[in-house]
């Protein structure tokens, strides 16, 4: 069961930019595209832990701070020589307003 | 004893006629040459390149000062010869210099043809020949008012393109119906129209200059339907007539050029001609293929050999207009004995057409797409018979016989006798073999050693291909690094055409230069927003999703997530009121670490994100700002006590780095950039491994730069010592500037500077007081727009985003 929670609207975050929600399992980090697209991602670079969302958003991924690991926005697979995973968290976007499925997570959390 | 060898003229035609003699005959002739420009010989073809703002002149000299010194040659520099004297055997030029010769070689070139209309010696009516030409239209071209070009033609066409680049508003007056009407076919000019148009360069078709109108200057151009075209700049690029009035009064035959044989040798047999003022078997030369093809002969008959002659062959057009691709050779008029073949593709803007006599190519015409030239072009030369590929010959080399289109195939399949390089006549095979013999493995080497695509560069891609197939996977074609996997281009070309195409923000970047990415990636765009915020500090409105995230928070990101925070200290000097405000707030915010940094200031490490506006608020009300010690741009300027305190002391060298930092903080530059200033040769401020430097000594300062202290260590370098510390600054602050419009993105100074090299460095700041003050205004003015406290913006609510969350997930909420 989804449980879909509103986080604000589209124009909280510049475009090719991202923001971070925080939950109790640990930060999100929601991005915005050069073209609107929207997604989210653990804001947790699987390399060192570097905050993602502190990254250059440049197409549909970002490049980590702290050691420039690209990763895909679509898959969160790490894209070039890297291996790694980030996990995605579904999104959704209706008349501007952005919300994320947290209920599996939480509910696994109970 | 040595022959005298005399040359009159210093353009291409006889700089290569002599490379071929000095390798066939060194030391045979104690050689002289009067140049009537004033300079060394340069590549004339690229003077396209240059107006455009693609080159500069630096990058098209052929034989530099050095060149000449190597061969003993005298070169007498912007002497005009104004008489021959064939009984005496001497050469006079207009400052009066006589010299006696043996052989005299003829190079004087063309003259512009200007339409005999009123007005035609008004200022602001150039030719485009040469490169004061060149400057002239340069310094035209900085009012970014409209110009006309008289001349549809090749140089017409690339000097309206050229202006156009630099700004101008730009009109093409040309009086037959189609553009470059001798070297296409009406249906290719009318697509070439199109593309030039499409530059937002308007093009007048059947316009016929009446006269140019203008009191005192030019003011516009009247046709002869009476309409005027409004232009303070008017540039005749009609035609070249032959340069042969010297020779015309010497007694020499002449016709339309000086007339030679085959030899180049004209009626005189001890003188000879090469180049645009000659005419050998009725006909006179305008490209650089023929050209070269006489410098040949003539160095062969001054050498003694007599086998090599001068055969006339068709020479390929090309247009220099980046972006426009076009390629003609041969006889292209219709016939009765005459078929031809036509690709079209109008979404494209592809038109290609191939005439034939008796199932042989006589004639191509490539527009849009012009990769096949080449092969079409040794098809016609071999006049082989092509009704076997009848039915694909249009399609292109990649169509035959099963090769694929695969491009380095079709460089593969190429014969070894193939032509690579129209201008200088080198074909694929001795390009082969000499990379082999040699051991070449740089596009420069084989440029120097076989000509290939030395002149006009537009084979460049061929030759690579070769040296890829010769050289396997050791070649990487990469001569020239680009940025990124966003581009093919370097870090130098992007910056010279963000400035020649007036580009002013990323996305125009990325269209005009073709980025392969939709919006690039973390290397570029942080290269990119550099490049605009120096080029264009006034009009470029800073990408911050484009910085990289210290310099977007201004503040160091550490390992765990959190920044740390350095605020300015001028020089080092603080005092007991800011170090109580800096105590304050470490414990105010429970800030974990603190640290004296290397750049004689203090690090607060370990502040959480959020707090940052409100610890620079705390830091901001004692009177600090960024210390931009997370950025690249200027960070620190370490000094040493000086004669304020120091017993050795010789300036005040405390008083100078404040001076220094307050005057430069704020600035971007291409990496980071430290500065220190000692007071004496003891050198206490560790002044001679910074980036710049100052060595105070009695006499006054020594100004030093390009050191390094990281994973290099190297010394600085001497710039050079001036008097006083107003001095002292504007050579700082002109170098500083200098490496802000050269450097690349991440080069620190020492590198820039051993790629640009010293001694040119020194010679524009210190050598050169306009250079330096134009430098050093260029800086003054960007800084307008630099010196605002980034700190100070963002306590007032600057890009809140960045600092708090979106949303907070709270347990209940989420527990639902």
């Amino acid at each position: 069961m989804m449980n879909w929670l509103d986080i604000g609207t589209i124009d909280d975050i510049p475009q090719r930019g991202a923001r971070c929600v925080k939950t109790p399992q640990g930060k999100i980090g929601i991005f915005r595209t050069h073209d609107d697209r929207i997604y989210a991602i653990d804001d947790h670079c699987p390399h060192k832990g570097g905050p993602l969302t502190q990254g250059i958003v440049h197409g549909a991924a970002v490049t980590c701070p702290l050691h420039n690991w690209v990763f895909s926005l679509e898959t969160g697979k790490a894209l070039g020589a890297d291996e790694g995973t980030v996990r995605t968290i579904p999104v959704r976007v209706t008349d501007g307003r952005i919300s994320i499925a947290l209920g599996e997570m939480l509910l696994a959390a109970e | 004893m040595t022959e005298k060898l005399v040359i009159v003229g210093n353009g291409m035609a006889p700089g290569r006629m002599l490379e071929h003699l000095l390798e066939a005959a060194p030391g045979r002739y104690q050689i002289t040459i009067f140049n009537a420009e004033p300079r060394v010989n340069y590549d004339r073809i690229m003077l396209s390149p240059v107006l455009s703002g693609e080159k500069e002149y630096e990058e098209i000299v052929i034989h530099g000062d050095g060149w000449y010194i190597k061969h003993g040659i005298t070169l007498y520099k912007g002497h005009k010869v104004v008489a021959i004297d064939r009984h005496a055997r001497t050469v006079t030029s207009g400052h009066g210099v006589t010299e006696s010769y043996d052989k005299l070689v003829i190079a004087t070139g063309s003259v512009p043809f200007i339409i005999p209309v009123p007005g035609k010696d008004l200022p602001g009516v150039l030719s485009y020949r040469d490169l004061d030409d060149v400057s002239a239209m340069l310094v035209a071209a900085q009012s970014r008012d409209r110009a006309v070009v008289i001349g549809g033609g090749l140089l017409g066409l690339e000097a309206a393109a050229g202006l156009k680049e630099r700004g101008m508003d730009v009109t093409v007056l040309h009086v037959m119906p189609t553009l470059m009407e001798r070297q296409l076919d009406p249906a290719a000019g009318y697509l070439l129209q199109k593309a030039v148009e499409a530059r937002g360069i308007k093009v007048r078709t059947k316009a016929n200059t009446r006269q140019i109108l203008g009191d005192g200057k030019v003011e516009g151009v009247e046709l002869d339907t009476g309409e005027i075209i409004p232009a303070t700049l008017v540039v005749m690029a009609v035609g070249i007539r032959p340069n042969i009035g010297l020779a015309r009064e010497a007694g020499l035959e002449v016709n339309r050029g000086i007339v030679t044989d085959d030899r180049m040798v004209t009626s005189d047999p001890d003188i000879l001609s090469v180049g645009e003022c000659t005419e050998v078997d009725g006909r006179v030369y305008g490209l650089v293929a023929p050209l070269y093809e006489m410098a040949k002969a003539a160095a062969a008959h001054l050498s003694g050999s007599e086998n090599r002659r001068f055969i006339h062959s068709d020479t390929p057009t090309k247009l220099k207009v980046t972006g426009i691709d076009l390629y003609s050779i041969g006889d292209f008029a219709d016939g009765e004995d005459r078929e031809e073949i036509i690709l079209r593709d109008a979404s494209a803007g592809i038109y290609k057409r191939v005439i034939l006599q008796e199932n042989r190519i006589i004639g191509t015409v490539l527009f849009g797409e012009t990769g096949d030239g080449a092969w079409f072009n040794e098809l016609k030369k071999k006049a082989t018979d092509i009704s076997e590929m009848r039915d694909t010959l249009i399609f292109g080399q990649a169509f035959q016989g099963g090769v694929s289109a695969d491009p380095l195939a079709a460089v593969a399949a190429l014969a070894d006798d193939a032509e690579i390089c129209g201008c200088n006549g080198v074909c694929k095979g001795t390009i082969v073999s000499t990379i082999n013999q040699k051991g070449l493995t740089t596009l420069e080497d084989v440029r120097a050693h076989t000509k290939a695509s030395a002149s006009c560069g537009t084979c460049t891609g061929l030759v690579e291909k070769i040296m890829t197939l010769t050289l396997g996977d050791s070649y990487n074609p990469a001569a020239i690094q680009p940025m990124c996997s966003c581009t093919e281009l370097g870090h130098d070309e992007v910056r010279r055409l963000v400035k020649a195409k007036a580009l002013k923000t990323i996305p125009a970047v990325m269209q005009e230069l073709e980025w392969k990415t939709s919006c690039g990636c973390a290397k570029c765009r942080p290269a990119l927003n550099y490049y605009l915020v120096a080029d264009w500090p006034d009009e470029y409105a800073d990408d911050y999703q484009s910085r990289f995230i210290n310099e977007r928070v201004h503040a160091n990101i550490q390992k765990d997530g959190t920044y740390s925070v350095v605020p300015r200290m001028w020089g080092g000097v603080t005092s007991s009121k800011e170090l109580r405000a800096i105590a304050d707030v470490v414990d105010k915010f429970a800030i974990p670490t603190v640290k004296v940094t290397g750049g004689q200031r203090i690090d607060m490490l370990g502040i959480r994100k959020e707090d940052l506006p409100a610890v620079w608020a705390d830091l901001g009300e004692a009177g600090f700002v960024s210390g931009h010690a997370y950025a690249k741009g200027l960070r620190t300027v370490k000094t040493c006590v000086g004669t304020d305190w120091c017993r050795f002391g010789t300036q005040d060298s405390t008083g100078l780095g404040i001076r220094i930092e307050k005057f430069m903080w704020g600035s971007w530059t291409p990496a980071k950039l430290k500065m220190a200033v000692s007071g004496c040769p003891r050198n206490c401020a560790e002044a001679t491994c910074k980036d710049i430097g100052v060595i105070c000594v009695d006499s006054g300062f020594e100004i030093h730069f390009a050191g390094a202290a990281g994973v290099d260590i190297k010394g600085t370098e001497v710039l050079g010592l001036v008097r006083t510390e107003d001095e002292a600054l504007e050579a700082i602050v002109a170098l500083t500037q200098m490496y802000r419009e050269q450097g690349r993105y991440l080069e620190r100074i020492y590198k820039w500077a051993r790629r640009i090299g010293l001694d040119e460095i020194r010679r524009q700041v210190m050598g050169d007081p306009d250079k330096r003050k134009a430098y050093y205004d260029r800086f003054v003015f960007s800084q307008k727009f630099a010196q605002v406290d980034p700190w100070a913006e963002r306590v007032s609510g600057k890009d809140k985003h960045e600092f708090r969350p979106m949303a907070i997930a709270a347990m209940q909420e989420a527990a639902e």
